[in-house]
């Protein structure tokens, strides 16, 4: 099996990325609509290859507090998935779902919130792996989350480090979900070395 | 206070003595501040893991503690500064995720400081001050006329060091 190489990441490679982006954000949208009980939209996602210079700026400067959640990836693959959401965005996505209760301060969240922003987390990384999964024909199986809410450059620095290790770069999906305001959310999938080698076969990129 | 000079993850730059610098939203990584007691010039490494001799591509010295705070030291002595006369303040350090278990990730934040302090003991630096660990992510801004490290993080007072 050819190394894979970050630094290196061919077009093929990139739009098949594209597409899982799209399939996975796509089913991620569906889920929320069903538990939001409301018609949820998505933009086409961005699949962006970052320098570690550029990952805070991509998400409004590393200081742009965001609600980080994070799981470990089992099964044929192995590695991690993080979905972050805007701070302003997990506040509104909580509150929908809590039925528009009005809890906590501003810039806080209530134990109750945490756990429910938890279980959004879960959803959404659910849905997408759930896509990569059924186009890999991979066995793909996700752990318990595990939430923070901190600076973007702290809670990225995370899956920067998992990247870090094989290059210096990190390799990010953007996708807006749209409801009756725009909720940004970012997905990053840090597979491990061997396991791109994995997805990549499975995808029928690489030989 | 004017501009700050940035330092990037896995960068490192140099300070002169009347200006300041800053590296944004410290996780896991580990912000190494060093200055010349005497001639007050200063640096700031942002260093993201441990060691360079484990990672096959390890063309970017700023990126590990090891190699990092050695080139850092290289480039502060090659603007003049003496390294007897260096001090250093380090912060950041933190584990963001109450689980990691990434096997060669697993307390990568505590991994980063010993290998920080490690490398400081070996060129000789001392450490005068540190605000390291836990589950925190940290900004820092370091002046070296005074020595002062600041430190900030989401929700708590700032803290100089």
């Amino acid at each position: 099996m050819a190394d894979f190489d970050l630094e290196h990441v061919d077009d093929v490679y990139f739009d098949v990325l594209r597409e899982i982006g799209n399939i996975g954000a796509g089913n991620a949208a569906t889920s929320l609509a069903q538990m939001l009980s409301s018609k949820v939209d998505m933009k086409v996602p961005k699949v962006e290859l970052l320098d570690f210079n550029q990952i805070g700026d991509a998400m409004g400067g590393e200081e742009q507090i965001m609600a980080g959640i994070y799981l470990v990836v089992e099964g044929d693959i192995s590695g991690s998935i993080m979905f972050l959401l805007e701070e302003a965005s997990a506040h509104v996505l909580v509150s929908k779902l809590m039925g528009g209760m009005e809890t906590g301060e501003p810039g806080q969240f209530s134990e109750m919130e945490l756990s429910a922003l938890k279980e959004i987390g879960n959803i959404i990384t659910g849905a997408y792996l759930n896509s990569l999964s059924s186009l890999t024909g991979l066995t793909i199986t996700e752990s318990i989350p595990d939430l923070t809410i901190d600076m973007a450059g702290a809670i990225l620095s995370v899956p920067a480090t998992e990247f870090g290790m094989l290059g210096d770069k990190l390799l990010m999906i953007q996708t807006a979900f749209t409801d009756d305001v725009e909720l940004n959310g970012y997905f990053i999938l840090v597979p491990d070395l061997p396991s791109y080698g994995k997805l990549l076969k499975a995808l029928g990129v690489m030989q | 206070m004017g501009n700050l000079i940035k330092v990037g993850m896995a960068d490192l730059k140099l300070c002169p003595p009347d200006e300041g610098i800053t590296t944004l939203g410290l996780g896991s990584c580990v912000g190494v501040a060093i200055v010349d007691k005497v001639s007050r010039q200063g640096g700031l490494a942002h260093v993201m893991l441990p060691d360079s001799t484990t990672i096959r591509n390890n063309t970017n010295v700023a990126k590990f503690a090891d190699t990092g705070v050695a080139e850092l030291v290289r480039q502060m002595e090659a603007a003049g500064a003496k390294r007897s006369r260096m001090v250093a303040k380090i912060a950041g350090g933190a584990q963001m995720f109450s689980f990691q278990n990434n096997s060669s990730l697993v307390k990568v934040g505590e991994r980063n400081v010993e290998a920080v302090k490690k490398k400081l003991k070996e060129l000789g630096i001392p450490i005068l001050a540190e605000d390291t660990g836990l589950n925190f992510g940290r900004t820092v801004e370091f002046f070296p006329k005074t020595g002062d490290y600041v430190i900030k993080a989401v929700g708590k007072p700032p803290k100089t060091i």
